[in-house]
C-alpha cells in the first residue's frame, strides 16, 4: 500500500517536472517569433519565414537538450566511458540527419516540388524532425529498436514515452493539416509552401507539449508501466 | 442468400441512387435546345407586308433604321443603383451610389434624348450566359444542348451574326465595348469599398469622353450584364444580382415625352430585338424578347395615331417572330408545356388577324387610335405570356425537386449503410423486402402516373422513377424498422479515420478551390490512408518483430517478422506510383501558374526525330510490360496452364492486341510522314487497327463469359486415393454439392503437394488442380485486362504510362490492403471488406481520373477519343461518339469498379503465395508432415461458405456504393447550397454533371463485376459437378 502510494507521489511530481519543462518549451518557442527582431533587421515570421525556421529549430534543439540533460528522466544505470558518450553524440547526429531526409523524402512523396523549393522543403522537414526525432534522440538515445518500441500500443514504459508519443503525434497532424489550406485561393502570404506546414506542425508540436502532461495527469490511473 | 439476389438489391439500389440523380438534376440542372435557324432579311417572319413599305430603301430589312449606328457600351455588373440618379447636397452614404453623375446630368438637362431603365436580368447572372442572352433574346440556360460542347462561341442566331449577314456599309454599325472594372473591383472588395467609387468615376469619365464623340445618327446603349450581391458575386437570382442598369441616349430627341419619375422595369431579353429593328436588323430566330415601345414613335411626326401604327407594326412583327420561334421549338423540343403553348398560339392568331383588319381598315381611311391601342396591348400580352413561359422552363430552379433529389440521395445512402451491416446476419431475409420494396415502387409509380394523368400534368420520367423509388425506399426502411427497432441505432461506417476521411472528402466538394485542387487532393488523402495503414500496423506492434517483447509470443509475431519489410516496401512504391501520376495532369483553366504536361499530347503533334522515337519505345515498352504482368500473374496462380478458351487468348490475344495497338500508335502518329503510295493503306489501318484490336477484346470477353473456369486438371497415373464420396450416386441436391466440393479440393491439394514435395510419382496421384484457388481472381484480372486495351487507345499514346503506373499501384494497393488488413486466416466466414479498403480503392479511382489527364470541366474533355477509329466523322447519330468519349473520360470509373470484387478476393490469393513460398522452403529439406498441416484453400474458402461468400459480395457492393454515393450527395449539396456562388456554373455544376455520370459508369461496373464473379462461380460450380461425375465413372 505505501509502496504504491509513493509510486504514485513520484509519478505526481513527474507529471509535474514533465509540465514544467513543457511550458518551458512553448514560451521558447513562443520567443522566437519576436526575440531576433530586436537583432535582425525586418525580421518576421512570414516573410523571412526561412530564417526563423532555422531560428526556431536550433532554439527548440538546444532547449531540448539542456532540459533532458538536465531533468535526466532516464538516469542511466551504467556509468560510461568518454568515448562511448561521444560516440553516441555522433550517432544521434547521423540518425537526425538520415531523420531528415527521410522526412524530406516522404515529403517529396506527398507532392512537394522535387527541384523548385528544395530548400524550404528540406528545412521543413528539418523542422519535423527537431520536433519528433531530436525528443527521442534525447530520451531514448540512438537506440531505434527502443524507438520502434515506444511508438506500439502497449510500448510506453513511463509519462516520458507517453509524452513523446503524443508530442510526436500532433506535430505530424499538425503538418498533415497545414497542407490544408494551401489550395485555397485567399492569396495570403502564409499559404505558400512550406509555411502553412511548418506552422500547422509548430502549432501541433505546442498543442502536444500543452495537451501530454494533461492527458496524462487525467488517465495517470490508467497508466501502469511494466519495467523492463 | 441467392446469387440473384444479390444481383438484383445491388441494382435496385443503383435504381433508388439514379432516381435521387434524376430528381435532382431535373430541378438544377436547366436545360434548352439550342436551334440552329436564322432569321433573314429577304424572308419575313410571318405573312403580311410593312407598314411605311421601307423595303425597297437602302439598308432596310424588316423596317426601315431608325439609327445607323449604335454604341453598346456594356459595364460587367453595373447595378441599377450604382447608376440611380442622386440628388446632389449630403454626400452618398455608400461608395457607390451617385458616381455616374455625367448620366445624371443627360438625364436632366436632355428628357427626351435620354432615358434610365431597370434592366432585368434572367438567372443564371453569369456573365457568359448574360452575354448570350444579350445577342441573342433568348434565355440561355447552363447547358444549352448544341452541335457543339466544347466551343465557347454562339451558335445561335444573333444580333452580331445578323449584322454582319445582312448589312454592308461602309464604316462601322456597331461598337461595342465591354468594361469589366466594376465586376472585379465587386468580386475583389464588394461593392462597399471605396475602390469602387474610382471604379465608377473612371467609368464616368470614359462615357463623357464617349458622349462627346456621339454623331447624330448614332445610338448609345450603356447596359449592365447582371448586377451584384451586397458580398460583390452575382450568379443567383437574387434582386441586387438580377437588377442591372440599362442607359439609353442619342444625341437625337428619342422619346416623346419626359421620362417617369421611377424608371420602368425592363427584361434584359427587349434589348435584341429593340435594337435589331431600330438598326434595320432581322430580330434573331430565337428572341423571345418584347420591344421597348417608346423608342417606336413614328419619325419625325407627333400625330399620335402615325405613332401608335409604327408601335403596332413593331410589335407585330416582334410577335410574328416569337410565334415563329415557338413553332420550330416546340417541334424540335417537348420541354414546354403544350397546353400553354396552345393558349399562346391562339392569342396571337386573334391578335394577327385583328392586325391584318386594321390594315385593311388603314386603305379604307378611318382608323381609331383606341383600337391600335388595343390590338398592341393584346400583341404584349401574347409577346408576355411567351416570354413567361420560357422562363419557367429554362430559367428556374425548381426548389422543391432539388430537395426531393438529395433526400432520395441520402436517403439512399443511409440504406446502404444499414443493409451493409446486416448482410453478415445469415437469417436476414433479404428476398422478402426486396419483393415488398419492388412492389410498393410499382405501386407508387402507377399512382403516381394516374395522379399525374388526372392533373392533367405530363408523364415525366424523372417524376415517375423518383416516385416509385420514394414509395419502395419507404417500404423498405419501413419493414426493416419494424423488423429491427432495437439495431436502428447509430450507423457510422467503420473506424474514426475513415470517418475523418469521409468528411473531408465531402466538405472539400463544397469549396471551389479544392474542387479545382481535386486533383492534389484526392492522392493526398490516399497517401494518408496508406501511411495511416501502415502506421497502425506499427502501433499494434503487427510491423516489425523485436519490438515488444510481450508481442513476440503472440502467433502474430511470426507473421510480422515476414509481413513488416514486405509492407514497407509495398508502401513506399504505393507512394512512388501516386507520385508519379501527378506527371500526367491536366490543369483547370482555373489555375494560371499551373502548368499542363506535356505528356497528354499526342505524338503526332511532336516534331519527328529522337525525342518521338524515345517516346514511341517507352509506350511499347508500356504495353509489353502490361502484357507480360498479366501473364506473369496467372502463371504465377497457375491459371495459365489450361487449355480453356480463355488462357489460350490471354497467351495469343493478348499480345496481338498489344500489336495492334502499337501498329495503330506507329501509323496515328506517323500518318503524314507516309509516303504517298502508301497513303491510301495507312488511312484504311488507322481504321481498322483500332477496331480491330476492339472486336479482339469483345472476342475475349466473349470466351471469358463462356468458360471463365481456367483451371487445369492433371489426372495420374494410378488412383489408389479415391476422392472419399460420403454417398452413391451422382449429388442430388446443391447441400451435397456444397458438401463434397471442398472435400474433392482438398484431396486435390493433398495430391498436388504430395507431387511438389516429393518429386511426384511416390505418391499416387488423383487428381492436380491447378489455379482453382485463384479462379474468380484470374477471371476479373483477365477482364480487366481486356477492358484496358480498348481504354488505353482511347487516350493518347503516352497515357498509356499512366495505365502502367494505375495497374502497378492497384496491384500494389491490393497486396499492402492485403497483408495490412489480414488474411481471413482459417475464419470460415463472414467475410468482410474493411471500410479503410473501399476508400481506399475509390480514391484511386479519382486520382487515376485526373492522372489520365482528365478534369471535370467540359472544355477538358478528351474530344479526339471520337475519332479513334473512325477518322471520317460519325455521321449524324451522336450514340457512338458519345460512348468513345465517355469511354475515355472515364476509364479509370470503369476499370476501378469492374475490379472492385478483387478488393474480397485478394486476401484469399494472398495466403496462398505465403504459403507456396513456405512450402518450397520446406520441399527442399525436411519431410513435409503429411496430414498435419492444412494446405491453403485460397479462394476456395469462399465456396465452402457460398452464403457468406454471396453475403459478402452484396456487402462489398453496399460499401462501395455508399462511398461513391455520399459522393455525389455531397456535389448535389455543393451545387443546390451554393447555386449563387460566382463559380457554380463553372465549377461546382460541371463537378456535379462528371461525379453523376461517373456514379453511373462505376455503379453500371461494378455490377457487371459482380456479376462476373458470379458467373465463374457458377461456371466452377458446374465443373465440379462434372468432375464428380466422370470420378463416378
Amino acid at each position: 500500500m505505501g509502496e504504491r502510494l509513493q509510486g504514485s507521489t513520484m509519478k505526481d511530481a513527474d507529471i509535474k517536472r514533465l509540465f514544467y519543462v513543457h511550458i518551458f518549451c512553448i514560451v521558447s518557442i513562443i520567443l522566437t517569433t519576436f526575440i531576433p527582431s530586436f537583432f535582425l533587421e525586418d525580421f518576421s515570421v512570414l516573410e523571412t519565414h526561412l530564417t526563423w525556421l532555422c531560428i526556431c529549430s536550433m532554439c527548440v534543439a538546444i532547449i531540448n537538450v539542456v532540459l533532458y540533460l538536465q531533468v535526466k528522466p532516464n538516469p542511466s544505470s551504467k556509468r560510461s566511458s568518454i568515448f562511448h558518450k561521444i560516440s553516441r553524440l555522433l550517432k544521434s547526429c547521423v540518425y537526425f540527419f538520415i531523420s531528415c531526409l527521410l522526412f524530406h523524402a516522404i515529403i517529396v512523396l506527398y507532392g512537394a516540388p522535387l527541384i523548385e523549393l528544395m530548400l524550404e522543403t528540406f528545412l521543413f522537414a528539418v523542422i519535423l524532425s527537431t520536433f519528433t526525432t531530436l525528443p527521442c534522440l534525447c530520451l531514448l538515445g540512438p537506440n531505434i529498436k527502443a524507438w520502434l518500441r515506444v511508438f506500439t500500443r502497449n510500448g510506453a514504459t513511463s509519462i516520458w514515452d507517453n509524452s513523446l508519443q503524443i508530442t510526436t503525434m500532433s506535430s505530424v497532424i499538425g503538418a498533415w493539416l497545414g497542407a490544408f489550406p494551401i489550395p485555397l485561393d485567399w492569396e495570403r502570404p502564409w499559404q505558400v509552401w512550406p509555411i502553412s506546414c511548418t506552422l500547422g506542425a509548430t502549432f501541433g508540436y505546442m498543442a502536444g507539449l500543452l495537451i501530454s502532461p494533461v492527458w496524462i495527469y487525467r488517465n495517470r490511473k490508467q497508466l501502469t508501466y511494466k519495467s523492463r | 442468400m441467392l446469387k440473384a439476389l444479390v444481383l438484383l438489391f445491388l441494382a435496385w439500389v443503383c435504381f433508388l441512387f439514379y432516381a435521387g440523380i434524376g430528381l435532382f438534376t431535373s430541378g438544377f440542372l436547366l436545360t434548352r435546345l439550342e436551334l440552329t435557324n436564322h432569321s433573314s432579311c429577304q424572308e419575313l417572319p410571318g405573312k403580311g407586308t410593312l407598314v411605311g413599305s421601307g423595303r425597297g430603301e437602302p439598308g432596310a430589312c424588316w423596317t426601315v433604321p431608325r439609327f445607323s449606328r449604335a454604341v453598346i457600351v456594356l459595364i460587367d455588373a453595373l447595378r441599377f443603383d450604382f447608376v440611380h440618379p442622386w440628388p446632389a447636397g449630403p454626400p452618398a452614404p455608400q461608395p457607390f451610389l451617385g458616381r455616374l453623375s455625367f448620366i445624371q446630368h443627360l438625364l436632366e438637362a436632355q428628357p427626351q434624348h435620354a432615358r434610365l431603365y431597370r434592366f432585368l436580368a434572367d438567372p443564371p447572372t453569369t456573365t457568359m450566359q448574360r452575354l448570350k442572352a444579350l445577342t441573342t433574346g433568348s434565355l440561355p440556360t447552363f447547358v444549352d444542348a448544341g452541335s457543339n460542347f466544347a466551343s465557347y462561341a454562339i451558335q445561335e442566331d444573333n444580333l452580331i451574326a445578323q449584322l454582319n449577314n445582312t448589312v454592308d456599309r461602309d464604316d462601322w454599325d456597331l461598337l461595342i465595348a465591354h468594361f469589366l472594372g466594376v465586376d472585379h473591383c465587386g468580386h475583389k472588395h464588394g461593392p462597399h469599398h471605396p475602390e469602387m467609387a474610382k471604379k465608377l468615376n473612371q467609368m464616368d469619365q470614359m462615357l463623357q469622353t464617349l458622349v462627346e464623340q456621339l454623331e447624330n445618327d448614332t445610338l448609345l446603349v450603356v447596359a449592365g450584364d447582371h448586377g451584384m450581391t451586397e458580398t460583390g458575386d452575382h450568379g443567383g437570382d437574387s434582386k441586387p444580382e438580377v437588377m442591372a442598369a440599362l442607359f439609353l441616349y442619342s444625341p437625337l430627341p428619342l422619346f416623346p415625352g419626359a421620362s417617369l419619375k421611377d424608371p420602368e422595369v425592363v427584361p434584359q431579353v427587349n434589348l435584341v430585338p429593340t435594337l435589331a429593328l431600330l438598326l434595320g436588323l432581322p430580330i434573331p430566330f430565337g428572341n423571345i424578347g418584347e420591344v421597348m415601345v417608346d423608342l417606336f414613335s413614328g419619325e419625325g411626326d407627333t400625330q399620335p395615331l402615325a405613332t401608335a401604327l409604327a408601335q403596332a407594326s413593331a410589335y407585330h412583327l416582334n410577335a410574328q417572330q416569337v410565334s415563329r420561334f415557338l413553332h420550330a421549338y416546340s417541334l424540335a423540343a417537348q420541354d414546354l408545356p403544350p397546353e400553354e403553348l396552345q393558349h399562346l398560339q391562339n392569342l396571337f392568331s386573334s391578335a394577327s388577324s385583328e392586325y391584318e383588319q386594321l390594315l385593311d381598315q388603314l386603305k379604307t381611311g378611318e382608323v381609331r387610335e383606341a383600337d391600335i391601342q388595343a390590338l398592341i396591348s393584346q400583341l404584349r400580352l401574347f409577346l408576355r405570356g411567351a416570354r413567361t413561359a420560357c422562363t419557367e422552363t429554362w430559367a428556374r430552379f425548381r426548389p422543391a425537386r432539388m430537395i426531393g433529389g438529395t433526400i432520395l440521395l441520402a436517403s439512399t445512402c443511409l440504406l446502404c449503410l444499414i443493409t451493409s451491416r446486416l448482410t453478415s446476419s445469415p437469417d436476414f431475409p433479404f428476398h422478402c423486402l426486396l419483393l415488398r420494396a419492388v412492389v410498393w415502387g410499382l405501386a407508387g409509380a402507377v399512382l403516381l402516373a394516374g395522379g399525374l394523368m388526372a392533373a392533367g400534368i405530363g408523364l415525366e420520367p424523372s417524376l415517375l422513377c423518383a416516385g416509385s423509388a420514394a414509395t419502395s425506399l419507404i417500404a423498405f426502411l419501413w419493414a426493416l424498422k419494424s423488423r429491427e427497432s432495437s439495431s436502428m441505432t447509430v450507423f457510422l461506417p467503420g473506424p474514426l479515420p475513415i470517418l475523418v476521411l469521409l468528411f473531408l472528402r465531402s466538405a472539400a466538394l463544397f469549396s471551389d478551390s479544392f474542387v479545382v485542387a481535386e486533383a492534389w487532393a484526392a492522392p493526398f488523402l490516399l497517401r494518408s490512408l496508406s501511411l495511416f495503414l501502415v502506421a497502425q500496423l506499427h502501433w499494434e506492434g503487427r510491423l516489425l518483430v523485436g519490438v515488444s517483447t510481450a508481442c513476440l509470443s503472440s502467433p502474430t509475431a511470426s507473421l510480422a517478422r515476414r509481413e513488416g519489410p514486405r509492407a514497407l516496401g509495398l508502401l513506399v512504391g504505393l507512394l512512388l506510383c501516386v507520385r508519379l501520376s501527378i506527371l500526367f495532369h491536366r490543369c483547370p483553366e482555373e489555375t494560371p501558374v499551373c502548368q499542363s504536361s506535356p505528356w497528354l499530347a499526342p505524338l503526332a503533334t511532336m516534331a519527328g526525330g529522337q525525342a518521338k522515337n524515345l517516346w514511341y519505345g517507352a509506350c511499347l515498352g508500356t504495353l509489353g510490360v502490361l502484357v507480360l504482368a498479366v501473364r506473369f500473374w496467372l502463371r504465377r496462380c497457375g491459371n495459365l496452364n489450361s487449355p480453356a478458351p480463355p488462357v489460350l487468348f490471354v497467351r495469343w490475344g493478348l499480345p496481338l492486341m498489344a500489336l495492334g495497338t502499337a501498329a495503330h500508335w506507329a501509323l496515328a502518329s506517323g500518318t503524314d510522314e507516309a509516303p504517298p503510295r502508301l497513303q491510301a493503306l495507312v488511312s484504311g489501318a488507322v481504321v481498322g487497327l483500332p477496331r480491330a484490336v476492339l472486336a479482339l477484346a469483345a472476342i475475349g470477353l466473349g470466351l471469358l463469359l463462356w468458360q471463365p473456369v481456367t483451371v487445369l486438371v492433371k489426372t495420374g497415373a494410378s488412383s489408389s486415393n479415391h476422392i472419399i464420396v460420403p454417398f452413391v450416386g451422382p449429388p442430388a441436391s446443391q447441400a451435397d454439392l456444397d458438401y463434397v466440393v471442398p472435400q474433392i479440393y482438398r484431396r486435390m491439394q493433398e495430391a498436388l503437394r504430395g507431387k511438389l514435395a516429393r518429386g511426384g510419382g511416390q505418391t499416387p496421384l488423383a487428381l492436380a488442380a491447378y489455379g482453382l484457388g485463384s479462379v474468380y481472381s484470374a477471371a476479373v484480372v483477365t477482364a480487366l485486362a481486356l477492358l484496358a486495351f480498348p481504354l488505353l487507345l482511347l487516350h493518347t499514346e503516352r497515357i498509356s504510362l499512366a495505365f502502367l503506373i494505375l495497374f502497378l499501384q492497384s496491384f500494389l494497393l491490393l497486396q499492402l490492403l492485403a497483408t495490412a488488413v489480414g488474411t481471413p486466416a482459417g475464419s470460415p466466414g463472414p467475410f468482410s471488406v474493411p471500410w479503410l479498403a473501399i476508400s481506399a480503392w475509390a480514391l484511386t479511382a479519382t486520382q487515376t481520373f485526373y492522372s489520365t489527364g482528365h478534369q471535370p470541366v467540359f472544355p477538358a474533355i478528351h474530344w479526339n477519343a471520337a475519332f479513334v477509329g473512325f477518322t471520317e466523322g460519325h455521321g449524324s447519330s451522336p450514340v457512338l461518339p458519345a460512348l468513345l468519349v465517355g469511354a475515355n473520360t472515364f476509364a479509370s470509373h470503369l476499370l476501378f469498379s469492374v475490379g472492385c470484387p478483387l478488393l474480397l478476393l485478394w486476401p484469399f490469393v494472398c495466403e496462398g503465395q505465403g504459403s507456396t513460398k513456405r512450402k518450397k522452403t520446406l520441399a527442399s529439406g525436411t519431410e513435409v508432415g503429411g496430414e498435419k498441416e492444412e494446405e491453403p484453400l485460397m479462394e476456395m474458402r469462399l465456396r465452402d461458405s457460398p452464403h457468406h461468400f454471396n453475403a459478402a459480395l452484396l456487402q462489398l457492393g453496399l460499401k462501395y456504393l455508399f462511398i461513391l454515393g455520399v459522393q455525389v450527395l455531397a456535389c448535389v449539396l455543393a451545387a443546390s447550397i451554393l447555386r449563387r456562388h460566382l463559380m457554380v456554373w463553372k465549377v461546382f455544376a460541371p463537378k456535379f454533371i462528371f461525379e453523376a455520370v461517373g456514379f453511373v459508369v462505376s455503379s453500371l461496373g461494378l455490377l457487371l463485376g459482380v456479376a462476373l464473379v458470379m458467373w465463374v462461380d457458377r461456371a466452377v460450380g458446374s465443373w465440379f459437378k462434372q468432375l464428380i461425375l466422370s470420378q463416378e465413372r
